[in-house]
């Protein structure tokens, strides 16, 4: 009764949504559309969504144009899971700290923490650039990782530790009584009851680490077989007789396992986001 | 609490240890570094100077206050687009109608490809000659020739907005969606017993409950648009002729492309003071709201 609309509402709504999704998701369509039309055609004028001679051809011969696809999709998820790991061994610890313990200039350094955030990798470019260089870490996996690790680390303690403040804090003092030392009460009593927390602060610091690798690689990467997706297809966008067809069959390989894994984590990923931007 | 009782207790610091050393190597040290090199002119050569302030008065005298004002206007109507996408978004989505789970995921794919990816197929639908927009456009009678949107001053300055805009709007829809739901479904009601109409009960209740998102999300989505990279570099690298120039685009040039590390760093300084205001707003904001959090009005 409080929801129900009347028919010319119910035209709206949908009407709305239909503009609405149409923006979000026309240029997946357009990429798929492309990926199926022979090079020759999409280089016709005037411009046609549909033409005959649709085929899955690009699908098989990217390839040749594209050797290392399979490549850059596993670094991709390499430098993204060890970024989520890494990321983890500093968050939970901390997260630990901050909701648990009092000691002196708790507030700031959290707040130092949050601050952060405020950067991207794009600011501290320059002398993390030269820092690489001279250690000699130019063109390896550490050189993606670390960065893509120190920016997830403070949106995940943030995240961790409004979860961990609800945790009743009975549960170590009755591992306190049993005799239990701190870092086992940690790692045997709150992890597990943490667990639905830790997995929203690991999609969450997936997701970023896996949508931001560009920069880093664009600028501390210069090995092929090194490079993760966004850079590896990078090359031959930037070319001057870009094979578009290639390019968005070999884009839609690319982001289909994480778009098809996604719609399952749909939900953890709402909450990481709401519990990220929110205060408790 | 008993666990925590002992005194001069190092324990909390000990948890800190491996996140504050991630932080002090990847991010405090080079802070320090950007600031040193600032007042330098190094280069790719070993040998380097002290110039005082030179780098600043360069950038000061030559272009740089224009793309400080093109970094805050490109930013400002990105922004200002994705919050109104994504509120109108928002309240499409919390209509309870038929198919609204579906729709919820349909939102996702933009946030959580790789941003390169997404501007790829944009790459492709400006394309002048054969791209998608241009081709419409043409169909329907608005152009009556093709255009290249990334060729031209003033329509790659836009064209780059519309790729933020939709690289950034689901996020922002997601996240007002949830504020809206997370508003008391009793206070629906009562208004609804009392006779309000929907578009009453939307202006007096959804609206000043969701305001307070409103404004984090607004600033949130400021610094990511400020800081945003990937875009701009892959649609135009900063052109034509410097119109889509950001403050992070004309770094990177000056730094990466051309080597000049200390008239670089002079830039990321300047970067880092408007960060900063942002962030000091930001946690004032937290603060405020956190007195009267939209969970306590009721």
């Amino acid at each position: 009764m409080l929801n129900k609309y009347r028919w010319y509402e119910y035209v709206l709504i949908y009407a709305g949504l239909a503009v609405f999704l149409t923006f979000v998701l026309a240029p997946f369509v357009e990429a798929f559309v492309v990926s199926l039309r022979p090079l020759s055609s999409l280089f016709s004028v005037p411009y046609q969504f549909i033409t005959d001679k649709m085929s899955f051809d690009a699908y098989f011969t990217m390839w040749e144009n594209v050797p290392l696809l399979w490549m850059y999709m596993f670094n991709s998820f390499f430098i993204a899971t060890v970024v989520t790991v890494l990321g983890l061994m500093c968050i939970i610890p901390a997260a630990y700290a901050f909701s648990r313990f009092e000691f002196p200039a708790r507030n700031t350094l959290l707040g130092l923490f949050i601050a952060v955030n405020m950067f991207s990798g794009a600011v501290l470019i320059i002398p993390l650039f030269r820092l690489m260089q001279q250690y000699g870490l130019l063109n390896t996996y550490f050189a993606m990782i670390a960065p893509g690790t120190a920016f997830v680390i403070p949106t995940g303690i943030w995240l961790l530790r409004s979860y961990l403040i609800r945790i009743p804090k009975e549960l170590e003092e009755a591992a306190w009584v049993d005799g239990a030392g701190r870092i086992y009460t940690l790692v045997r009593v709150i992890i597990p009851v943490a667990l639905p927390g830790i997995v929203v602060v690991s999609i969450t610091a997936f997701i970023t680490a896996y949508a931001q690798q560009f920069i880093y690689a664009l600028t501390f990467n210069s090995v092929n077989e090194l490079n993760p997706l966004p850079v590896g297809l990078f090359q031959f966008f930037g070319r001057q007789d870009v094979v578009w067809n290639e390019l968005m069959a070999a884009s839609l390989v690319g982001i289909l396992p994480v778009l098809f894994v996604y719609v399952f984590l749909q939900k953890y990923i709402v909450a990481g986001l709401t519990a990220g931007a929110v205060k408790e | 609490m008993a666990v925590a009782k002992t005194q001069r207790d190092y324990f909390p610091y000990l948890l800190l240890v491996p996140a504050s050393a991630v932080m002090l190597a990847i991010v405090a040290y080079p802070l320090y570094e950007t600031f040193r090199l600032s007042f330098t002119n190094t280069s790719m050569s070993p040998n380097f100077e002290y110039v005082g302030f030179e780098n600043y008065e360069k950038i000061m005298s030559k272009r740089f206050p224009e793309v400080i004002a093109r970094t805050f206007y490109w930013m400002s109507l990105s922004v200002a687009l994705k919050m109104l996408i994504g509120t109108l978004g928002a309240v499409l989505l919390n209509a309870a109608v038929p198919g609204r789970a579906l729709f919820r995921v349909l939102v996702m794919p933009p946030w959580v490809i790789p941003i390169a990816i997404g501007v790829f197929i944009w790459g492709w639908m400006y394309n002048g000659q054969f791209g998608m927009i241009s081709g419409m456009a043409q169909r329907i009678g608005i152009l009556d020739a093709p255009f290249e949107f990334l060729a031209y001053k003033n329509s790659a300055f836009f064209a780059t907005i519309v790729t933020d805009v939709w690289i950034g709007v689901p996020m922002v829809t997601l996240y007002l969606l949830a504020a809206m739901q997370s508003i008391p479904k009793d206070l629906y009601e009562a208004a609804w017993v009392d006779g309000a109409s929907r578009m009453y009960r939307f202006r007096r209740i959804t609206l000043p409950l969701i305001i307070p998102s409103i404004a984090t999300m607004a600033l949130l989505s400021a610094i990511a648009t400020f800081n945003s990279f990937d875009i701009i570099w892959i649609l135009t690298e900063g052109g034509p002729r410097n119109a889509t120039t950001t403050m992070i685009i004309d770094t990177y040039k000056t730094a990466i492309s051309r080597f000049k590390y200390g008239e670089g760093a002079a830039r990321t300084v300047m970067i880092c003071l408007f960060l900063g205001t942002f962030t000091l707003v930001y946690f004032m904001l937290l603060n405020r709201l956190a007195k009267r959090s939209p969970h306590n009005a009721k």
